[in-house]
């Protein structure tokens, strides 16, 4: 059955290899990276977390300079239609690159990391790791490689989760994250394999051929289209496969919380629009399809459903982590709105949420850490008082959460107006989902402002009113996210257009 | 200049946030000086303003800024979204007849507010920031015209507003901020939902792409067929101006959305009952008519009933309300609500007087309004409380603030002379001229007397006849049989001093000016809403449609 390739074959798979790898050099390169870092954090014997974030900082701009020089490369698939080079995959190389250097910087202020016994090494190297499959995710275009790469995130994502070994939180989490995170990799190849065995074929693009041409049995298709959704949903943190995240957020290390939030969650949104603008395509027998309407549906349902579930409960949180992993579950449900219109606005517009949503959640988990590093904890009520003590750190992380909220003039809004109206161009066909929308990010403002409202409007009980230093670093990177959210609210042209540029690739499959 | 008048409070937040935090007399005289320079421009504007000319809408093939004056309008932002075209947004400002009267009033406000801020003594530097930063959206309100713009200073306004009632107000200032805030988000979300809808909906005649200017969309040539708000979706723009009128009424309030009202201003300290009650409230009346009436003049002609039906209600209810009342702030709270039921019977008239009336009544209320909130402030500072009934006998003690209290409470129930009778009666010729608004100005004018109710029992409660036994300050006879009262910490002059008189003196000359004559401000207006009502006029729209 399987036999052994002749010398020539081999040769020419070599050099086909040899080929793509031309095309995989920022890849390689933070491959790289990983093995350096745990060299490196031999060779300096453990007292060296500083020195190490550096170095991987340092490696991970390096390689924004690799992706910089893929730009001009022509669109292509390589590595026998496994993986692509196109636009689309280095936009998500940027962002990860930069949701990457963001988790550095959270994780250079944060207490508890840095006082970990076992050194950083470990943890920077998964940090890479874990960027590396990000990208992978958001550039495969086979089913296999989709499933390695998500692999690839995940198992990084659990060693991290658990970091803080002698936390009992943080190992919990991690452990509940891997048991769901198994259940769903189970169903997401469960849902491949269906396909598979449709089609015959792991290639995404193969796979919507023989799809159009041969046509295929609608009721084992919904039932993979549903296996696979639940498979992404996880990493997306949508409802309903949501239920690892507030506990995983809550346990994790704050920058870990922070990462899978943005970076993982990212990556499945990268791996969804791929896998269904190409995969199941829009129109395959001219005319809505039934199977078209039908995974279109499961996505609706899970947007309204994330985007009330979130929003609701969040209200009633008492600690900020697991606050903000409410509100990420609500977001998931935005970012979805704009996939829904499978138009290339809306993939635009998930873009630039996507986007606004690295700045002001990471910003708002960042003075989450600096708060927490000085008061020693996340409850809401610890917050009292603290605006008048951390003049800068309260300021910018009001700014996150009306960014949050979607109020101008800051990114977050941008990115609601980019979403809303892309499902307005669609006439009243999706005015029901823009009203949930519409409604609970009304109800979103509540929760977040009990932040501010605490930090500012209530007294702490603890006559101290000293101002708390936080360090000219730290106060840095707060103003700049700050600035930076402000800034791209009111000219928000050039991410604007990028994030076009960028979904161009799909220009064919939407409409 | 327009962008001058609308920044200058945010460089003076810029100068302040250097300011050392102690340095709180430098902060308060920045931000005056920001306010006073911002009171001069408008003066210029003022007399730069050429009365003549319209505003409102561009005329047909004319140019794309119309007749609207001291125009600055650069291209902000400018996307391609694919199928849709560029999408430009764009930094417009212009003032018509409708927003000139609100800069004026709006540039008085806030050297009212600010002086009447100088004895905040919590965080000083954090309010006077916040308080310019207000200051600057409220302006900016006014005289944009591009609906993005628009939609940003009016988000704008919400953040420090919430801020400013939270962290300054009374006791129960938490509830009071995040229900104001939450209302009027309420309002406003679904605003941007029919912005963007208004945006898929219109293309600029002269670039052919769409447009978010407000000038382009309130020309119903405009519109483009089988959009979504297009001619022939009726469905759609009834839906779209509903939303947006409750949008805005929440904002003025209107009843039923009126309950954050009396909360906010009785929680909030007096220069922020001030400006929320002097300028805020005009926005929702003022969105109205330059966003709500004229991008859907016809579901106005259909509507105008239902809306003089809610202003009645306002009158009457805020009147009722009022009179009920033992805080005298939430008197005053209450008679806003009255008040500003007038601005909606004005506008259901939909002719020029009705609407002339409402324009100006929104001015005058401002004034008036912001006197009687300085007044409650100037009797809370002394005795800690405004319940009505803990007082008497207060004119023999305090003539000169009992002489002031006097002239605001007149102007306040519309006495002839005082300038809030021109326009009430001007709201009501309009209304009785029209006879689907002639029931409801009938039942309407009730609202006068019980106005005159509230307004003069509480002024013979407080002032008149004897102390109270359980009053609030303290009566002592010296040894010449002369009586003297003091309260209980107040450390003070007993009656107005001289900063309280600074901001009461110029807006009592104001009302009692413009009750005598009208003209400097409302000859600003009437080309205005001449062509307003000529924009809303049946003939106009089914010209169109």
């Amino acid at each position: 059955m399987f036999e052994m390739p002749s010398g020539a074959e081999i040769q020419s798979i070599i050099s086909i290899l040899k080929g793509g790898a031309a095309y995989f050099v920022p890849e390689i390169y933070l491959s790289a990276l990983f093995m350096v870092l745990i060299v490196v954090d031999l060779i300096t014997w453990r007292k060296n977390s500083r020195f190490l974030a550096t170095v991987t900082i340092a490696g991970l701009l390096g390689s924004l300079y690799f992706i910089y020089k893929q730009q001009p490369l022509p669109d292509s698939e390589f590595f026998f239609g496994m993986y692509a080079l196109d636009r689309f995959g280095i936009f998500f190389k940027y962002f990860f690159v930069a949701s990457g250097i963001l988790a550095v910087l959270t994780t250079m202020i944060d207490k508890p990391l840095n006082k970990q016994e076992s050194g950083m090494g470990e943890y920077y190297a998964l940090l890479v790791a874990m960027v590396v499959g990000m990208m992978m995710m958001a550039s495969s275009t086979d089913m296999l490689m989709m499933f390695l790469a998500m692999e690839l995130v995940s198992l990084s994502a659990y060693a991290m989760t658990g970091y803080l070994k002698r936390e009992i939180r943080s190992s919990e989490a991690a452990l509940k994250y891997l048991v769901y995170g198994a259940v769903s990799s189970g169903m997401l190849l469960y849902g491949f394999s269906l396909i598979y065995g449709m089609t015959g074929q792991t290639n995404i693009s193969k796979i919507a051929m023989l799809l159009a041409v041969h046509g295929y049995n609608p009721l084992v298709m919904i039932l993979a289209v549903l296996l696979i959704v639940a498979g992404f949903g996880y990493k997306m943190g949508a409802v309903p496969f949501h239920f690892w995240s507030p506990d995983v957020y809550e346990g994790a290390p704050t920058p870990v919380t922070a990462y899978l939030s943005v970076g993982s969650k990212a990556a499945g949104f990268a791996m969804l629009m791929r896998f269904f603008y190409v995969a199941v395509p829009h129109e395959l027998t001219g005319g809505i399809s039934f199977l078209q309407v039908d995974w279109l549906w499961i996505l609706m349902l899970i947007s309204a459903a994330s985007m009330i579930y979130g929003n609701v409960v969040a209200i009633w949180q008492k600690n900020v982590k697991r606050l903000l992993a409410y509100s990420s579950i609500a977001h998931a449900g935005y970012l979805l709105l704009g996939i829904i219109t499978m138009d290339q606005l809306g993939t635009q517009a998930t873009l630039v949420y996507l986007a606004a949503y690295l700045l002001m959640n990471y910003g708002a988990f960042y003075v989450v850490i600096i708060i927490a590093n000085r008061t020693g904890s996340e409850n809401l009520e610890d917050y009292r008082g603290l605006g008048k003590r951390m003049p800068l750190a309260g300021a910018a992380l009001t700014v996150f959460l009306i960014s949050l909220v979607g109020l101008p003039p800051t990114f977050g809004f941008i990115g609601k107006l980019m979403i809303f109206s892309a499902l307005l161009s669609k006439g009243s066909l999706f005015m029901w989902l823009a009203l949930i929308g519409i409604l609970t990010s009304v109800i979103s403002l509540y929760y977040y402002m009990l932040i501010p409202l605490n930090m500012y409007l209530r007294e702490s009980e603890n006559p101290d009113d000293s101002v708390i230093e936080t360090g000219m670093g730290a106060k840095i990177v707060t103003a700049a996210l700050m600035i930076a959210t402000l800034y791209f609210g009111l000219f928000f042209q050039p991410i604007v257009n990028y994030a076009k540029y960028s979904s161009a690739i799909f220009g064919a499959l939407l409409n | 200049m327009l962008s001058l008048i609308v920044f200058l409070p945010i460089i003076a937040g810029l100068v302040i946030l250097v300011v050392p935090a102690s340095q709180k007399q430098i902060i308060r005289i920045v931000s005056l000086v920001a306010a006073l320079a911002q009171g001069v421009l408008a003066v210029l504007i003022w007399r730069q303003y050429d009365p003549t000319m319209a505003g409102i809408v561009a005329a047909p093939g004319g140019s794309p800024v119309g007749s609207f004056q001291l125009i600055e309008r650069i291209p902000w932002i400018t996307l391609d979204l694919g199928s849709f075209g560029p999408l430009t947004i764009e930094y417009f400002l212009g003032v018509d007849g409708l927003s000139i009267t609100m800069v004026l009033l709006t540039a008085l406000i806030s050297i009212i507010g600010i002086l009447s801020s100088w004895p905040i003594q919590k965080q000083v530097k954090g309010y006077f920031i916040l308080f310019n930063l207000l200051s600057t959206a409220m302006m900016g309100c006014f005289v944009a015209l591009d609906f993005f713009l628009f939609y940003v200073f009016w988000e704008l306004m919400l953040l420090p507003m919430y801020f400013l009632i939270g962290i300054w107000g009374g006791p129960n200032r938490e509830y009071a901020a995040i229900k104001f805030f939450l209302y009027t988000l309420f309002g406003s979300v679904f605003m941007l939902l029919v912005m963007i809808g208004l945006y898929f909906s219109v293309v600029d005649p002269l670039t052919g792409h769409h447009t978010f200017s407000l000038v382009a969309m309130a020309d119903q040539a405009n519109y483009v067929k089988g959009t979504i708000l297009g001619p022939g979706s009726e469905q759609w723009r009834y839906i779209a101006f509903a939303v947006l009128f409750v949008g805005f009424a929440i904002k003025v309030p209107m009843f039923p959305f009126h309950t954050w009202l009396p909360d906010a201003h009785v929680e909030a300290p007096t220069p922020i009952s001030v400006i929320l009650a002097g300028v805020l409230l005009k926005l929702g009346t003022y969105g109205m008519m330059r966003i709500n009436f004229p991008l859907f003049p016809e579901v106005f002609q259909a509507g105008m009933y239902v809306i003089g039906v809610f202003g009645a209600i306002n009158i009457i209810y805020g009147a009722f309300c009022a009179l009920a009342q033992q805080d005298l702030k939430k008197m005053v709270a209450y008679s806003s609500i009255s008040h500003m039921g007038y601005v909606l019977l004005g506008l259901a008239a939909g002719n020029s007087e009705g609407m002339l009336g409402a324009l100006y009544q929104m001015f005058n209320h401002g004034t008036i309004t912001a006197m009687l909130f300085l007044l409650v402030g100037v009797i809370y500072d002394r005795a800690h409380s405004r319940q009505i009934d803990k007082f008497g006998g207060l004119a023999s003690y305090m003539p000169v603030y009992a002489g002031v209290v006097t002239i605001a409470w007149f102007a306040s129930l519309g006495l002839p002379g005082l300038s809030g009778f021109i326009s009430e009666a001007f709201v009501f010729v309009g209304a009785f001229r029209e006879p689907i608004t002639r029931p409801i100005a009938m039942v309407s004018v009730l609202g006068i007397v019980f106005g005159a109710a509230y307004l003069l029992w509480s002024l013979q409660r407080m002032f008149l006849g004897k102390r109270k036994p359980d009053a609030l300050y303290e009566l002592e006879v010296d040894s010449h049989g002369h009586e003297h009262i003091h309260f209980h910490d107040w450390k003070g002059k007993l009656d107005l001093d001289a900063r309280e008189l600074t901001m009461l003196v110029p807006l009592a000359i104001i009302i009692i000016a413009l009750g005598i004559y009208p003209m400097p401000v409302m000859g600003l207006l009437t080309t205005s809403i001449n062509k307003l009502v000529q924009v809303l006029a049946p003939v106009a729209i089914s010209a169109v449609h």
